[in-house]
Protein backbone atom coordinates (compact mmCIF):
# COMPACT_ATOMS: atom_id res chain seq x y z
CA UNK A 1 0.00 0.00 0.00
CA UNK A 2 1.30 3.33 -0.79
CA UNK A 3 1.98 6.81 1.32
CA UNK A 4 0.87 10.10 1.18
CA UNK A 5 3.27 13.06 0.79
CA UNK A 6 3.09 13.67 4.81
CA UNK A 7 3.12 9.95 5.97
CA UNK A 8 6.78 9.90 3.44
CA UNK A 9 8.23 13.10 4.87
CA UNK A 10 7.71 11.84 8.74
CA UNK A 11 8.56 8.19 7.86
CA UNK A 12 12.25 9.71 6.50
CA UNK A 13 12.83 11.94 9.45
CA UNK A 14 11.68 8.84 11.89
CA UNK A 15 14.23 6.58 10.02
CA UNK A 16 11.40 4.62 9.03
CA UNK A 17 10.27 2.87 5.56
CA UNK A 18 6.66 3.60 5.93
CA UNK A 19 4.67 4.84 8.98
CA UNK A 20 0.75 4.58 9.30
CA UNK A 21 -2.11 7.05 10.40
CA UNK A 22 -2.63 7.21 14.34
CA UNK A 23 1.19 5.78 14.71
CA UNK A 24 2.91 7.56 17.63
CA UNK A 25 6.96 8.20 16.20
CA UNK A 26 9.88 10.39 17.54
CA UNK A 27 11.11 12.20 14.28
CA UNK A 28 13.88 14.49 13.43
CA UNK A 29 13.24 17.92 12.74
CA UNK A 30 15.31 19.78 10.38
CA UNK A 31 14.55 23.21 11.92
CA UNK A 32 12.79 24.93 14.72
CA UNK A 33 11.17 28.49 15.44
CA UNK A 34 9.52 30.91 17.86
CA UNK A 35 8.83 34.58 18.34
CA UNK A 36 8.54 37.20 20.76
CA UNK A 37 5.08 35.88 22.28
CA UNK A 38 6.13 31.71 22.63
CA UNK A 39 10.14 32.08 22.42
CA UNK A 40 10.31 33.54 26.18
CA UNK A 41 8.32 30.82 27.67
CA UNK A 42 9.84 28.47 25.59
CA UNK A 43 13.52 29.48 26.77
CA UNK A 44 12.35 29.76 30.73
CA UNK A 45 11.74 26.07 30.26
CA UNK A 46 14.54 25.22 27.47
CA UNK A 47 16.95 26.14 30.50
CA UNK A 48 14.98 24.10 33.24
CA UNK A 49 16.36 21.23 31.06
CA UNK A 50 19.98 21.56 31.78
CA UNK A 51 21.67 21.57 28.25
CA UNK A 52 23.76 24.21 27.54
CA UNK A 53 23.35 24.52 23.42
CA UNK A 54 20.42 24.09 21.27
CA UNK A 55 20.89 21.44 19.13
CA UNK A 56 21.87 23.32 16.09
CA UNK A 57 22.31 26.80 15.93
CA UNK A 58 21.53 26.82 12.55
CA UNK A 59 18.45 24.72 12.96
CA UNK A 60 16.74 27.37 15.90
CA UNK A 61 14.85 30.40 13.81
CA UNK A 62 13.47 33.17 16.32
CA UNK A 63 11.61 36.05 15.03
CA UNK A 64 10.18 39.00 16.95
CA UNK A 65 7.24 39.69 14.94
CA UNK A 66 3.83 39.84 17.14
CA UNK A 67 4.28 42.88 19.17
CA UNK A 68 7.59 44.69 17.05
CA UNK A 69 8.66 47.44 16.97
CA UNK A 70 7.98 46.73 20.73
CA UNK A 71 3.91 48.51 22.07
CA UNK A 72 4.58 48.54 25.74
CA UNK A 73 7.12 47.94 28.35
CA UNK A 74 6.53 44.16 29.13
CA UNK A 75 6.73 43.39 25.16
CA UNK A 76 9.62 44.93 25.08
CA UNK A 77 11.19 42.90 28.11
CA UNK A 78 10.00 39.70 26.06
CA UNK A 79 11.91 40.59 23.07
CA UNK A 80 15.23 41.19 25.34
CA UNK A 81 14.73 37.98 26.33
CA UNK A 82 14.99 36.29 23.14
CA UNK A 83 17.13 38.42 22.04
CA UNK A 84 19.64 37.61 24.73
CA UNK A 85 18.95 33.76 24.27
CA UNK A 86 19.85 34.37 20.45
CA UNK A 87 23.23 35.90 21.26
CA UNK A 88 24.23 33.53 23.56
CA UNK A 89 23.73 30.26 21.87
CA UNK A 90 24.61 32.48 18.77
CA UNK A 91 21.61 31.79 16.62
CA UNK A 92 22.57 32.39 12.97
CA UNK A 93 18.90 32.68 12.03
CA UNK A 94 17.78 35.56 14.59
CA UNK A 95 15.81 38.49 12.77
CA UNK A 96 15.92 41.68 14.47
CA UNK A 97 13.63 44.73 13.30
CA UNK A 98 14.53 46.35 10.39
CA UNK A 99 15.66 42.95 9.23
CA UNK A 100 12.79 40.84 10.29
CA UNK A 101 9.20 39.99 8.82
CA UNK A 102 6.19 38.24 9.83
CA UNK A 103 7.52 34.54 10.48
CA UNK A 104 5.55 32.83 7.90
CA UNK A 105 6.34 35.29 5.37
CA UNK A 106 10.45 35.41 6.15
CA UNK A 107 11.51 32.23 6.58
CA UNK A 108 10.40 30.51 3.02
CA UNK A 109 11.49 33.68 1.25
CA UNK A 110 15.06 33.57 2.85
CA UNK A 111 14.95 29.53 1.87
CA UNK A 112 15.48 28.44 5.23
CA UNK A 113 12.59 26.31 5.28
CA UNK A 114 12.61 24.08 2.08
CA UNK A 115 10.76 20.67 0.43
CA UNK A 116 10.72 17.44 2.26
CA UNK A 117 11.58 19.06 5.63
CA UNK A 118 9.88 18.69 9.10
CA UNK A 119 9.53 21.63 10.52
CA UNK A 120 7.80 22.64 14.30
CA UNK A 121 6.85 26.27 15.36
CA UNK A 122 5.76 27.36 18.14
CA UNK A 123 2.75 29.39 16.10
CA UNK A 124 -0.10 28.03 15.22
CA UNK A 125 0.51 29.16 11.50
CA UNK A 126 3.69 27.46 11.08
CA UNK A 127 1.36 25.24 8.63
CA UNK A 128 1.74 27.35 6.23
CA UNK A 129 5.32 25.84 4.91
CA UNK A 130 3.24 22.79 3.83
CA UNK A 131 3.01 24.96 0.33
CA UNK A 132 6.60 23.81 0.07
CA UNK A 133 5.68 20.55 -0.09
CA UNK A 134 7.26 20.44 3.65
CA UNK A 135 5.44 18.77 6.34
CA UNK A 136 5.28 21.77 8.84
CA UNK A 137 3.18 22.11 12.29
CA UNK A 138 2.36 24.49 15.33
CA UNK A 139 3.36 23.16 18.30
CA UNK A 140 3.57 25.28 22.39
CA UNK A 141 6.41 26.44 23.96
CA UNK A 142 6.97 23.66 26.16
CA UNK A 143 7.52 21.36 22.72
CA UNK A 144 9.26 23.74 21.40
CA UNK A 145 11.68 24.07 24.35
CA UNK A 146 12.68 20.51 24.11
CA UNK A 147 12.74 20.14 20.33
CA UNK A 148 15.67 22.91 20.95
CA UNK A 149 17.35 20.77 23.27
CA UNK A 150 17.09 17.38 21.68
CA UNK A 151 16.59 18.10 17.38
CA UNK A 152 13.03 15.81 17.59
CA UNK A 153 9.80 15.85 18.92
CA UNK A 154 7.21 13.13 18.73
CA UNK A 155 3.87 13.23 16.35
CA UNK A 156 0.95 10.86 15.92
CA UNK A 157 1.02 10.52 12.01
CA UNK A 158 -2.41 12.23 11.03
CA UNK A 159 -4.83 10.44 8.75
CA UNK A 160 -4.97 12.77 5.47
CA UNK A 161 -8.20 14.26 3.82
CA UNK A 162 -7.36 14.85 0.07
CA UNK A 163 -8.97 18.11 -1.58
CA UNK A 164 -9.02 18.16 -5.13
CA UNK A 165 -9.71 21.59 -7.15
CA UNK A 166 -10.97 21.17 -10.76
CA UNK A 167 -12.56 23.63 -13.24
CA UNK A 168 -11.29 27.26 -13.76
CA UNK A 169 -10.47 29.80 -11.31
CA UNK A 170 -12.93 32.34 -12.04
CA UNK A 171 -11.70 36.19 -12.25
CA UNK A 172 -10.95 37.88 -8.40
CA UNK A 173 -10.91 34.56 -7.18
CA UNK A 174 -7.73 33.61 -5.65
CA UNK A 175 -6.23 31.02 -3.06
CA UNK A 176 -7.88 33.04 0.02
CA UNK A 177 -11.34 32.34 -1.19
CA UNK A 178 -10.08 28.82 -1.87
CA UNK A 179 -9.29 28.38 1.65
CA UNK A 180 -12.55 30.36 2.87
CA UNK A 181 -14.53 28.09 0.51
CA UNK A 182 -13.47 24.91 1.77
CA UNK A 183 -13.27 25.54 5.60
CA UNK A 184 -17.12 26.70 5.05
CA UNK A 185 -17.45 23.60 3.68
CA UNK A 186 -15.90 21.36 6.10
CA UNK A 187 -16.19 23.35 9.04
CA UNK A 188 -13.70 24.57 11.97
CA UNK A 189 -13.01 21.05 13.50
CA UNK A 190 -13.49 19.75 9.82
CA UNK A 191 -9.45 18.03 9.82
CA UNK A 192 -9.25 18.14 13.66
CA UNK A 193 -5.96 16.24 13.85
CA UNK A 194 -5.44 15.04 10.07
CA UNK A 195 -3.58 16.35 6.70
CA UNK A 196 -5.09 18.76 4.42
CA UNK A 197 -3.83 17.73 1.05
CA UNK A 198 -4.36 20.44 -1.67
CA UNK A 199 -4.01 18.87 -5.16
CA UNK A 200 -6.06 19.36 -8.97
CA UNK A 201 -5.38 21.40 -11.67
CA UNK A 202 -6.61 24.38 -10.12
CA UNK A 203 -3.85 24.58 -7.33
CA UNK A 204 -1.30 23.35 -10.01
CA UNK A 205 -2.03 26.94 -11.50
CA UNK A 206 -1.85 28.75 -8.40
CA UNK A 207 1.19 30.72 -8.19
CA UNK A 208 3.41 30.25 -4.53
CA UNK A 209 1.85 33.25 -2.85
CA UNK A 210 -1.43 31.78 -2.79
CA UNK A 211 -0.13 28.52 -2.19
CA UNK A 212 1.18 29.61 1.13
CA UNK A 213 -2.46 31.17 1.97
CA UNK A 214 -3.78 28.43 1.52
CA UNK A 215 -2.26 26.09 4.00
CA UNK A 216 -1.61 29.20 6.34
CA UNK A 217 -4.96 28.49 7.23
CA UNK A 218 -5.48 24.65 7.12
CA UNK A 219 -5.15 25.05 11.23
CA UNK A 220 -8.35 27.20 10.69
CA UNK A 221 -10.30 23.63 10.26
CA UNK A 222 -8.21 22.13 12.83
CA UNK A 223 -5.51 20.49 10.89
CA UNK A 224 -2.00 19.17 11.52
CA UNK A 225 -0.84 20.29 8.97
CA UNK A 226 -1.57 21.41 5.40
CA UNK A 227 0.37 20.18 2.55
CA UNK A 228 0.65 20.87 -1.65
CA UNK A 229 2.48 18.88 -4.05
CA UNK A 230 6.18 19.76 -4.66
CA UNK A 231 6.09 20.88 -8.65
CA UNK A 232 7.90 23.48 -11.03
CA UNK A 233 6.45 26.16 -9.24
CA UNK A 234 7.78 25.25 -6.00
CA UNK A 235 11.10 24.71 -7.85
CA UNK A 236 11.29 27.63 -9.75
CA UNK A 237 10.63 29.12 -5.68
CA UNK A 238 13.05 27.59 -3.65
CA UNK A 239 15.77 27.21 -6.57
CA UNK A 240 17.07 31.03 -5.77
CA UNK A 241 16.40 30.86 -2.20
CA UNK A 242 17.16 27.27 -0.43
CA UNK A 243 19.46 27.38 2.15
CA UNK A 244 19.86 23.57 2.38
CA UNK A 245 19.47 20.75 0.15
CA UNK A 246 15.95 19.86 -0.98
CA UNK A 247 13.56 16.80 -1.65
CA UNK A 248 10.34 16.60 -3.55
CA UNK A 249 8.09 14.05 -2.13
CA UNK A 250 4.79 12.69 -4.07
CA UNK A 251 1.65 10.57 -2.72
CA UNK A 252 1.76 7.36 -4.48
CA UNK A 253 -1.21 6.64 -6.61
CA UNK A 254 -2.72 3.69 -4.61
CA UNK A 255 -1.90 6.17 -1.00
CA UNK A 256 -4.62 5.59 1.34
CA UNK A 257 -6.61 8.89 2.50
CA UNK A 258 -9.37 9.60 4.81
CA UNK A 259 -11.69 11.26 2.39
CA UNK A 260 -10.94 13.02 -1.13
CA UNK A 261 -13.23 15.89 -1.23
CA UNK A 262 -13.32 17.67 -4.82
CA UNK A 263 -14.47 21.03 -5.73
CA UNK A 264 -15.39 22.23 -9.16
CA UNK A 265 -14.00 26.11 -8.48
CA UNK A 266 -15.92 27.69 -11.59
CA UNK A 267 -18.62 29.13 -9.79
CA UNK A 268 -17.35 30.26 -6.56
CA UNK A 269 -17.36 33.93 -6.04
CA UNK A 270 -14.66 35.35 -3.38
CA UNK A 271 -15.51 34.63 0.07
CA UNK A 272 -15.72 36.04 3.35
CA UNK A 273 -16.06 34.62 6.46
CA UNK A 274 -18.51 36.19 9.53
CA UNK A 275 -17.97 36.61 12.84
CA UNK A 276 -16.96 35.05 14.54
CA UNK A 277 -15.70 31.93 13.13
CA UNK A 278 -13.83 31.16 10.08
CA UNK A 279 -16.29 28.67 8.65
CA UNK A 280 -18.82 31.28 8.86
CA UNK A 281 -18.50 31.91 4.90
CA UNK A 282 -20.85 32.93 2.67
CA UNK A 283 -20.03 34.77 -1.05
CA UNK A 284 -19.20 38.51 -1.01
CA UNK A 285 -22.24 39.26 -3.20
CA UNK A 286 -24.38 38.05 0.44
CA UNK A 287 -22.20 40.05 2.02
CA UNK A 288 -22.49 43.47 0.45
CA UNK A 289 -25.04 45.67 3.23
CA UNK A 290 -22.33 44.98 5.90
CA UNK A 291 -20.63 48.68 6.58
CA UNK A 292 -17.12 48.67 8.03
CA UNK A 293 -14.41 50.93 9.92
CA UNK A 294 -11.35 49.47 9.39
CA UNK A 295 -9.38 47.76 6.23
CA UNK A 296 -6.36 45.97 7.23
CA UNK A 297 -4.56 44.36 4.39
CA UNK A 298 -1.37 42.06 5.25
CA UNK A 299 -0.52 39.48 7.68
CA UNK A 300 0.83 35.86 6.95
CA UNK A 301 -2.03 34.83 5.50
CA UNK A 302 -2.35 38.01 2.66
CA UNK A 303 1.09 39.62 3.38
CA UNK A 304 2.90 39.28 0.52
CA UNK A 305 3.36 40.84 -3.38
CA UNK A 306 1.04 39.13 -5.26
CA UNK A 307 -1.90 40.17 -2.34
CA UNK A 308 -0.17 43.61 -2.37
CA UNK A 309 0.11 44.04 -6.15
CA UNK A 310 -3.89 43.03 -6.45
CA UNK A 311 -4.92 45.48 -3.55
CA UNK A 312 -2.88 48.43 -5.22
CA UNK A 313 -4.67 47.36 -9.07
CA UNK A 314 -8.09 48.24 -7.16
CA UNK A 315 -7.09 51.31 -5.16
CA UNK A 316 -4.77 53.03 -7.99
CA UNK A 317 -6.30 56.07 -8.36
CA UNK A 318 -9.18 55.88 -6.01
CA UNK A 319 -9.78 56.97 -2.95
CA UNK A 320 -10.21 55.19 0.55
CA UNK A 321 -13.66 55.72 1.96
CA UNK A 322 -14.13 58.98 4.23
CA UNK A 323 -15.09 56.29 7.32
CA UNK A 324 -12.57 54.02 6.61
CA UNK A 325 -9.48 53.63 7.59
CA UNK A 326 -6.91 51.35 5.80
CA UNK A 327 -3.76 49.74 6.79
CA UNK A 328 -1.65 48.01 5.00
CA UNK A 329 1.13 45.54 6.30
CA UNK A 330 3.92 44.08 3.92
CA UNK A 331 4.84 40.65 5.52
CA UNK A 332 8.37 41.56 4.89
CA UNK A 333 11.38 43.70 4.67
CA UNK A 334 11.81 42.42 1.25
CA UNK A 335 8.17 42.66 0.41
CA UNK A 336 8.39 45.97 1.55
CA UNK A 337 11.17 47.47 -0.35
CA UNK A 338 9.81 45.45 -3.98
CA UNK A 339 6.02 47.27 -3.01
CA UNK A 340 7.69 50.18 -3.11
CA UNK A 341 9.74 49.67 -6.18
CA UNK A 342 6.82 48.36 -7.86
CA UNK A 343 4.71 51.82 -6.81
CA UNK A 344 2.41 49.79 -4.59
CA UNK A 345 3.10 52.06 -1.75
CA UNK A 346 2.74 54.88 -3.31
CA UNK A 347 -1.12 54.09 -4.12
CA UNK A 348 -2.11 52.98 -0.81
CA UNK A 349 -0.88 56.12 0.59
CA UNK A 350 -2.16 58.36 -2.52
CA UNK A 351 -5.56 56.03 -1.66
CA UNK A 352 -5.28 57.66 1.83
CA UNK A 353 -3.89 54.49 3.40
CA UNK A 354 -1.65 53.88 6.17
CA UNK A 355 1.70 51.59 5.41
CA UNK A 356 2.93 49.93 8.26
CA UNK A 357 6.41 48.19 9.12
CA UNK A 358 5.53 43.91 9.46
CA UNK A 359 3.96 43.46 12.42
CA UNK A 360 1.34 40.61 13.13
CA UNK A 361 0.01 43.41 15.00
CA UNK A 362 -3.52 44.27 14.15
CA UNK A 363 -4.25 40.16 13.29
CA UNK A 364 -4.35 39.06 16.93
CA UNK A 365 -5.11 42.48 18.16
CA UNK A 366 -1.80 43.17 19.59
CA UNK A 367 -1.07 46.63 18.17
CA UNK A 368 -1.38 48.91 15.10
CA UNK A 369 -5.13 48.96 14.75
CA UNK A 370 -7.36 47.78 17.54
CA UNK A 371 -10.70 47.82 17.02
CA UNK A 372 -13.10 49.85 19.49
CA UNK A 373 -16.36 48.74 20.55
CA UNK A 374 -19.55 47.90 18.62
CA UNK A 375 -16.08 48.55 15.28
CA UNK A 376 -16.60 46.39 12.15
CA UNK A 377 -13.20 45.48 9.87
CA UNK A 378 -12.47 43.63 6.78
CA UNK A 379 -9.61 41.70 7.11
CA UNK A 380 -7.01 39.31 4.93
CA UNK A 381 -6.07 37.83 8.44
CA UNK A 382 -6.81 34.59 9.54
CA UNK A 383 -9.06 34.26 12.31
CA UNK A 384 -12.52 36.35 13.47
CA UNK A 385 -12.98 35.19 16.98
CA UNK A 386 -14.27 37.38 19.34
CA UNK A 387 -11.98 40.00 20.66
CA UNK A 388 -9.36 38.56 17.58
CA UNK A 389 -8.72 42.44 17.00
CA UNK A 390 -9.46 44.15 19.73
CA UNK A 391 -12.68 45.04 21.92
CA UNK A 392 -14.70 41.86 22.61
CA UNK A 393 -17.23 43.27 20.91
CA UNK A 394 -15.87 44.68 17.62
CA UNK A 395 -16.47 42.44 14.32
CA UNK A 396 -13.53 40.93 11.72
CA UNK A 397 -14.93 39.87 7.91
CA UNK A 398 -12.37 37.92 6.76
CA UNK A 399 -11.89 38.26 3.16
CA UNK A 400 -9.04 38.33 0.05
CA UNK A 401 -6.96 41.22 -0.90
CA UNK A 402 -9.07 41.99 -3.63
CA UNK A 403 -12.49 42.22 -1.58
CA UNK A 404 -10.63 44.51 1.14
CA UNK A 405 -9.54 46.86 -1.06
CA UNK A 406 -12.73 47.51 -3.01
CA UNK A 407 -14.38 47.36 0.15
CA UNK A 408 -11.77 50.45 1.61
CA UNK A 409 -12.96 52.27 -1.27
CA UNK A 410 -16.68 51.65 -0.71
CA UNK A 411 -17.13 51.65 2.90
CA UNK A 412 -19.06 48.46 3.54
CA UNK A 413 -18.12 44.91 1.58
CA UNK A 414 -17.84 45.09 -1.95
CA UNK A 415 -17.01 42.71 -4.75
CA UNK A 416 -14.23 44.07 -6.91
CA UNK A 417 -16.01 43.94 -9.80
CA UNK A 418 -18.19 46.47 -8.62
CA UNK A 419 -15.09 49.10 -8.24
CA UNK A 420 -13.12 48.06 -11.58
CA UNK B 1 -5.15 12.25 40.84
CA UNK B 2 -8.54 12.68 42.54
CA UNK B 3 -10.02 15.71 41.82
CA UNK B 4 -13.30 17.39 42.59
CA UNK B 5 -15.03 20.36 42.47
CA UNK B 6 -18.02 22.75 40.63
CA UNK B 7 -18.14 22.81 36.79
CA UNK B 8 -18.25 25.52 34.52
CA UNK B 9 -19.82 25.05 31.63
CA UNK B 10 -19.16 26.58 27.92
CA UNK B 11 -19.55 25.92 24.56
CA UNK B 12 -18.19 24.39 21.43
CA UNK B 13 -15.04 25.73 19.50
CA UNK B 14 -13.94 27.85 22.71
CA UNK B 15 -10.87 29.18 21.25
CA UNK B 16 -7.52 30.28 22.87
CA UNK B 17 -8.25 33.50 21.83
CA UNK B 18 -11.51 33.75 24.20
CA UNK B 19 -9.15 31.25 26.97
CA UNK B 20 -6.47 34.57 27.30
CA UNK B 21 -7.16 37.49 24.73
CA UNK B 22 -3.57 38.71 23.06
CA UNK B 23 -3.90 41.87 24.69
CA UNK B 24 -2.47 40.17 28.08
CA UNK B 25 -0.18 38.19 25.94
CA UNK B 26 2.92 40.48 26.68
CA UNK B 27 3.84 38.70 29.79
CA UNK B 28 3.93 35.17 30.75
CA UNK B 29 3.36 35.30 34.32
CA UNK B 30 1.07 32.69 35.51
CA UNK B 31 -0.28 34.83 38.09
CA UNK B 32 -1.23 37.63 35.81
CA UNK B 33 -2.31 35.20 32.98
CA UNK B 34 -5.02 33.62 35.65
CA UNK B 35 -6.40 37.01 36.47
CA UNK B 36 -7.40 36.99 32.47
CA UNK B 37 -8.60 33.70 32.10
CA UNK B 38 -11.89 32.85 29.72
CA UNK B 39 -12.32 36.66 29.85
CA UNK B 40 -13.76 36.76 26.23
CA UNK B 41 -15.96 33.90 26.91
CA UNK B 42 -16.87 34.83 30.42
CA UNK B 43 -15.60 38.47 31.53
CA UNK B 44 -16.76 37.12 35.18
CA UNK B 45 -14.91 33.94 35.11
CA UNK B 46 -11.82 34.70 36.19
CA UNK B 47 -12.97 36.73 39.61
CA UNK B 48 -15.73 34.39 40.40
CA UNK B 49 -13.48 30.88 39.85
CA UNK B 50 -12.65 28.63 42.85
CA UNK B 51 -9.49 26.69 43.45
CA UNK B 52 -10.35 23.08 42.13
CA UNK B 53 -13.85 24.16 40.05
CA UNK B 54 -13.53 22.25 36.62
CA UNK B 55 -14.01 23.70 33.56
CA UNK B 56 -16.36 21.46 31.22
CA UNK B 57 -16.44 22.60 27.03
CA UNK B 58 -17.58 21.33 23.92
CA UNK B 59 -15.81 20.21 21.02
CA UNK B 60 -12.72 21.54 19.59
CA UNK B 61 -11.36 22.73 23.10
CA UNK B 62 -8.62 25.12 22.69
CA UNK B 63 -8.64 25.55 19.10
CA UNK B 64 -6.74 28.41 17.12
CA UNK B 65 -3.41 29.87 18.28
CA UNK B 66 -0.82 27.88 19.95
CA UNK B 67 -0.15 30.06 23.13
CA UNK B 68 0.40 27.75 25.46
CA UNK B 69 -0.60 30.91 27.44
CA UNK B 70 -4.12 29.59 26.93
CA UNK B 71 -3.57 26.12 29.51
CA UNK B 72 -1.49 28.16 31.64
CA UNK B 73 -3.59 30.53 32.54
CA UNK B 74 -6.32 28.05 33.36
CA UNK B 75 -3.73 25.76 35.65
CA UNK B 76 -2.81 28.66 37.32
CA UNK B 77 -6.11 30.24 37.83
CA UNK B 78 -6.87 27.15 40.06
CA UNK B 79 -8.72 24.82 37.62
CA UNK B 80 -8.30 21.52 38.20
CA UNK B 81 -8.75 19.50 35.20
CA UNK B 82 -10.85 20.73 31.96
CA UNK B 83 -13.67 18.19 30.12
CA UNK B 84 -14.54 18.70 26.89
CA UNK B 85 -16.27 16.66 24.12
CA UNK B 86 -12.80 16.87 22.01
CA UNK B 87 -9.90 19.04 22.01
CA UNK B 88 -7.98 20.69 19.31
CA UNK B 89 -4.55 19.63 18.85
CA UNK B 90 -2.00 21.97 20.00
CA UNK B 91 -3.95 22.69 23.29
CA UNK B 92 -3.98 19.03 23.99
CA UNK B 93 0.12 18.86 23.59
CA UNK B 94 0.13 21.83 25.28
CA UNK B 95 -1.90 21.11 28.48
CA UNK B 96 -0.30 17.83 28.97
CA UNK B 97 3.23 19.44 28.58
CA UNK B 98 2.63 21.54 31.08
CA UNK B 99 0.35 19.21 33.60
CA UNK B 100 -2.99 19.99 33.32
CA UNK B 101 -5.09 17.36 33.61
CA UNK B 102 -7.77 17.03 30.40
CA UNK B 103 -10.23 14.09 29.63
CA UNK B 104 -12.14 13.54 26.71
CA UNK B 105 -15.79 12.82 27.30
CA UNK B 106 -18.70 13.76 25.19
CA UNK B 107 -21.14 11.95 27.26
CA UNK B 108 -19.82 13.66 30.27
CA UNK B 109 -20.20 16.64 28.51
CA UNK B 110 -24.09 16.46 27.45
CA UNK B 111 -24.88 15.15 31.52
CA UNK B 112 -23.02 18.09 33.14
CA UNK B 113 -24.73 21.07 33.92
CA UNK B 114 -23.64 24.26 34.89
CA UNK B 115 -22.65 24.22 38.91
CA UNK B 116 -22.80 20.74 39.06
CA UNK B 117 -20.23 19.34 41.51
CA UNK B 118 -18.24 16.50 39.28
CA UNK B 119 -15.34 14.24 40.81
CA UNK B 120 -12.60 13.21 38.48
CA UNK B 121 -10.24 10.05 38.43
CA UNK B 122 -7.09 11.45 35.89
CA UNK B 123 -5.57 8.43 36.12
CA UNK B 124 -8.29 6.13 35.43
CA UNK B 125 -10.88 8.86 33.43
CA UNK B 126 -13.67 8.23 35.95
CA UNK B 127 -16.10 11.60 35.72
CA UNK B 128 -18.99 11.44 38.51
CA UNK B 129 -21.41 13.83 38.74
CA UNK B 130 -22.29 14.16 41.92
CA UNK B 131 -24.84 16.58 41.96
CA UNK B 132 -26.67 13.89 39.31
CA UNK B 133 -25.34 10.85 40.26
CA UNK B 134 -24.10 9.75 37.09
CA UNK B 135 -21.02 8.47 36.14
CA UNK B 136 -18.66 8.23 32.70
CA UNK B 137 -15.52 7.07 31.20
CA UNK B 138 -12.96 9.28 29.55
CA UNK B 139 -11.63 7.86 26.15
CA UNK B 140 -8.18 6.78 27.60
CA UNK B 141 -5.14 8.73 27.40
CA UNK B 142 -2.14 7.69 24.93
CA UNK B 143 0.48 5.74 26.46
CA UNK B 144 3.34 8.58 25.24
CA UNK B 145 0.98 10.63 27.60
CA UNK B 146 1.22 8.18 30.13
CA UNK B 147 4.94 8.36 30.10
CA UNK B 148 4.98 12.90 30.29
CA UNK B 149 2.41 12.79 32.79
CA UNK B 150 4.47 9.68 34.96
CA UNK B 151 7.67 12.46 34.05
CA UNK B 152 6.19 15.51 35.90
CA UNK B 153 5.55 17.14 32.43
CA UNK B 154 7.47 17.24 28.66
CA UNK B 155 10.52 18.98 30.29
CA UNK B 156 11.14 16.39 33.20
CA UNK B 157 10.59 13.54 30.32
CA UNK B 158 13.28 15.22 28.33
CA UNK B 159 15.45 15.43 31.15
CA UNK B 160 15.22 11.71 32.28
CA UNK B 161 15.74 11.07 28.29
CA UNK B 162 19.06 13.12 28.36
CA UNK B 163 20.29 11.87 31.54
Amino acid sequence: MGMTITEKILARHAGRDRVEPGELISARVDAVLGNDITAPLAIKEFEKIGVDRVFDPERVYLVPDHFVPNKDIKSAEQSKLMREFARKQELVHYFEVGRMGIEHCLLPEQGLVVPGDVVIGADSHTCTYGALGAFATGVGSTDLAAAMALGETWFKVPETIKFVYEGELPKWVSGKDLILYTIGDIGVEGARYMAMEFTGPVIEKLSMDGRFTICNMAIEAGAKNGIVPPDETTSEYVRERAKRPYRFEHSDPDAQYARTITYDVSWIEPQVSFPHSPDNTRPVTRATHVEVDQVVIGSCTNGRIEDLRVAARILKRQKVHPNVRLIVFPGTQAIYLQAMNEGLLQTFIEAGGAVSTPTCGPCLGGHMGILAKGERAVATTNRNFIGRMGHPESEVYLSSPAVAAASAITGRITHPEEVI
Amino acid sequence: MQLEGKTWKFGDNIDTDQIIPARYLNTSDPAELAKHCMEDADAGFAAAVSPGDIIVGGSNFGCGSSREHAPISIKSAGVSCVIAASFARIFYRNAFNIGLPILECAEAVEGISQGDEVAVDAGTGTIKNLTRGKEYQAKPIPPFMQEVIAAGGLIEHVKRKLG
